[in-house]
């Protein structure tokens, strides 16, 4: 797995700490302060999660288990190159998965995760409604469909030479 | 009073307290429920599906564990669609556990095995859709095997009551697994050890990490004698692994089989529980006397220590010095059994024989010693017993080896909540009240979580207070934070009930537990042991006199503290 190294800043952590402050005595505090934290920080380090589970004098298996529960919160930092590959029914009949192999092999990390480099993050998705050009990648925001695995390597030249 | 709700359950009618399960009102009704994720005192969830009955009223079938009951309620839990959807819940539990059955920690007593077997339930019928995953065994106490883990989270919900949380579920889907945070081993988390997470399991997804094959080692070594000693509560649990009810002391069959798997020693480690209480009781006395930090909190459980040392670092300095008795006793055997004897220390392996999981984290402790070689739970003894091929039941009954065969009542005692407590008031009150002090503090037995009293001791007023369970202890320790509780002296034992109920004891099944109160009736059999016992003072027993007599001098000497105290530190959680 891509090892990503923690970069909070001193107001980062402030800005968290007053986030859980406000929380910090309702019932079901952790969903509140796990979105400000993943807002902040952009994903949800351990090193917050860590905090947050001190702070809310809960274990940190439960915040973890929750972190991991909703596909919405990411473990994972971001990259500069955000990439996503459509795993819907359409893109996935047409071999999407191959194309998710294909990037995974190329960056050399894992679907979820981010380049130690931080320039890109794979993620799926779920149907982006352009089911005609299926299977479909979006680096972006830019739509790349009809793909076959040996389209990849060239597709990312464009982004690594950036 | 109660309001009473009349129904039948399988046409029999009865009238239970409203907002019974249909659960409880089917043991009144003498009709047997399976059960896979309840268990009683630690989970309460309805989420295995293996409970599911027929109710009228209901659109589906419900789960009997949770569903409260209705007046006029018509209760069937033994209809061909009860059945069928119970077949396939376990069917569909076997389609992703790991079905080494034959070679399992669990097997023949496996609740899920029990269940398939009743259900008829093929065990290939959705085929075996699941990767292996890694065994984790890096702590010194607990092994999981997630492969053969159910998600019935029995495990989970014990350790949330012992209020640490190491393993959660994690994960969503077919992805779930139970563990703790990221792909940490259990041995880097805030777990005490207390294993009981393995007592609660279903199946042989959590087991303790064996010294079984160092003990056999040890035993045919000829440049090695060894020597056993076991711990207060074993006696009480032991029979159990043979079939024997609970609450049955087989320590004659103990000792008898102990000494026949092979040329070894087998002493009792009440002397040490006893030894505990001069040592302690004097630490109290001088505490008391110089200013030092009280209340004074017990230091035999290492589960507790341990627990102290994440969670209530700020509290150390009012632990007890003494090393718990497991500690003493090699501390002992190794010094002055080995001198009195002429063993080289190097020659003689000890090994502690313990209803405990987190005693085998203690032995790996550098600061400790390293005077203990090996430590048994009671399951591992058992195993060791039906390896050798004895036949338990049927054993005549041995005596301890002298010189540490006899102890006190008092540290027979050690092994139930309150027992420490107590044994140490017995010395109080007969060193400071005299002849006619009362022997029996019964306001500190039982199992509440817990145990308040105040004494008058010759012209002293202590205040005791004693918690059992992790959650109990957190309870104790945040009102003497507070400040709203003040005490002179706080025993806390990890696990609920004490020793007996460790986290190395005997598996016992869910509808076991769920119907007695197993704790009270293991400590019962060290109650009795207590009454019928000559000695009922650890200052009584003869070998403590001799070891103060003839190696330490006085309690709280210069060497005592050598060999039988110890201190603590901060440890973080992550």
């Amino acid at each position: 797995m891509a090892q990503n190294v923690f970069e909070g800043t001193k107001e980062q952590m402030s800005e968290l700490l007053s986030c859980i402050e406000e929380h910090r005595d309702e019932a079901g505090a952790l969903m509140p302060v796990l979105h400000a934290a993943q807002d902040i920080y952009g994903y949800l380090p351990a090193e917050v999660q860590t905090v947050i589970a001190e702070e809310l004098n809960i274990p940190l298996a439960e915040v973890y288990g929750v972190a991991t529960f909703y596909s919405q919160f990411s473990l994972n930092p971001k990259g500069k190159h955000k990439i996503s590959i459509c795993l819907g029914t359409a893109c996935y009949v047409k071999g999407s998965d191959k194309i998710l192999e294909a990037v995974e092999h190329e960056l050399r990390i894992k679907c979820g995760e981010c380049t130690p480099d931080k320039k890109f993050s794979i993620e799926s998705c779920r149907c982006v409604g352009a089911c005609g050009l299926a299977p479909v990648m979006i680096i972006d925001g830019e739509v790349y469909g009809r793909l076959s695995p040996a389209d990849v390597k060239g597709i990312l030249d464009k982004y690594i030479q950036d | 009073m109660e309001k009473l709700i009349n129904l039948k359950i399988n046409g029999v009618q009865v009238s239970v307290p409203e907002g019974s399960t249909i659960l409880q009102a089917a043991k009144l009704a003498n009709v047997r429920i399976p059960t896979l994720c309840y268990l009683k005192d630690v989970q309460c969830v309805g989420s295995c599906r293996l409970c599911l009955v027929e109710a009228t009223g209901a659109r589906g079938l419900v789960a009997a564990c949770v569903y409260p009951v209705s007046e006029g309620m018509e209760v069937r839990t033994n209809t061909p669609r009860v059945r069928k959807s119970r077949k396939t819940t376990i069917e569909l539990i076997l389609s992703t556990h790991k079905k080494k059955c034959l070679s399992c920690v669990r097997s023949m007593n496996c609740e899920l095995q029990k269940l398939a077997l009743e259900y008829n339930a093929e065990e290939d019928r959705f085929g075996t859709d699941h990767d292996l995953k890694p065994i984790d065994d890096l702590s010194a106490s607990v092994v999981r095997d997630n492969s053969k883990c159910i998600m019935c989270t029995r495990c989970v919900a014990a350790c949330e009551k012992q209020t640490i949380g190491a393993i959660g579920p994690k994960n969503r889907g077919y992805a779930k697994v139970i563990g703790s945070p990221y792909d940490v081993s259990l041995a880097f988390t805030p777990c005490v050890n207390c294993g009981q997470c393995v007592v609660a399991c279903p199946v042989g997804a959590l087991y303790e990490k064996s010294a079984v094959a160092d003990v056999w080692g040890a035993i045919v070594d000829p440049d090695k004698q060894v020597v056993f000693y076991t711990a207060p509560s074993v006696r009480a649990t032991l029979g159990e692994a043979f079939g024997l009810p609970a609450g049955t002391n087989v320590e004659g069959k103990m000792v008898t089989a102990i000494k026949q798997l092979g040329d070894v020693k087998c002493f009792n480690m009440d002397i040490t529980a006893d030894l505990t209480i001069m040592e302690e009781a004097n630490e109290l006395l001088d505490r008391l006397n110089t200013g030092k930090p009280t209340p004074m909190f017990t230091s035999c459980c290492p589960g507790w220590v341990k627990f102290a040392e994440h969670y209530y670092p700020e509290i150390l300095p009012n632990i007890s010095t003494c090393k718990s008795p497991q500690e003493m006793f090699s501390a002992l055997l190794k010094t002055y059994y080995c001198e009195k004897n002429g063993i080289d220390p190097k020659n003689l392996y000890v090994v502690s024989v313990i209803p405990c999981t987190a005693k085998k984290f203690e032995i790996t402790h550098e600061e400790l010693g390293g005077y203990t070689d090996a430590a048994l739970t009671t399951r591992e003894l058992a195993k060791m017993i039906k390896e050798a091929g004895i036949d338990f039941a049927n054993l005549a009954d041995g005596e301890f080896d002298a010189p540490f065969g006899t102890a006190s009542g008092a540290g027979a005692i050690f092994g139930a909540t309150g027992g420490v407590m107590e044994a140490a008031l017995r010395t109080a009150a007969m060193k400071l009240g005299g002849k006619g002090a009362p022997l029996e503090f019964k306001e500190v037995r039982g199992t509440a979580g817990v145990k308040e009293a105040e004494y008058t001791v010759g012209k002293t007023t202590v205040k005791v207070a004693v918690a059992s369970g992790l959650g109990n202890a957190r309870k104790v320790l945040e009102d003497i934070k507070s400040g709203e509780k003040n005490y002179t002296f706080v025993e806390i034992m990890a696990c609920p009930g004490g020793c007996i109920n460790g986290g190395g004891q005997p598996y016992v099944h869910d509808e076991v537990r769920n119907n007695i109160d197993l704790k009270a009736v293991r400590a019962q059999a060290l109650y009795d042991y207590d009454k019928d016992s000559k000695l009922r003072c650890s200052h009584d027993t003869p070998a403590v006199e001799v070891l103060y007599k003839e190696f330490f001098g006085t309690p709280n000497s210069h060497k005592a503290h050598e060999l039988l105290h110890t201190s603590y530190a901060k440890r973080e959680k992550y």
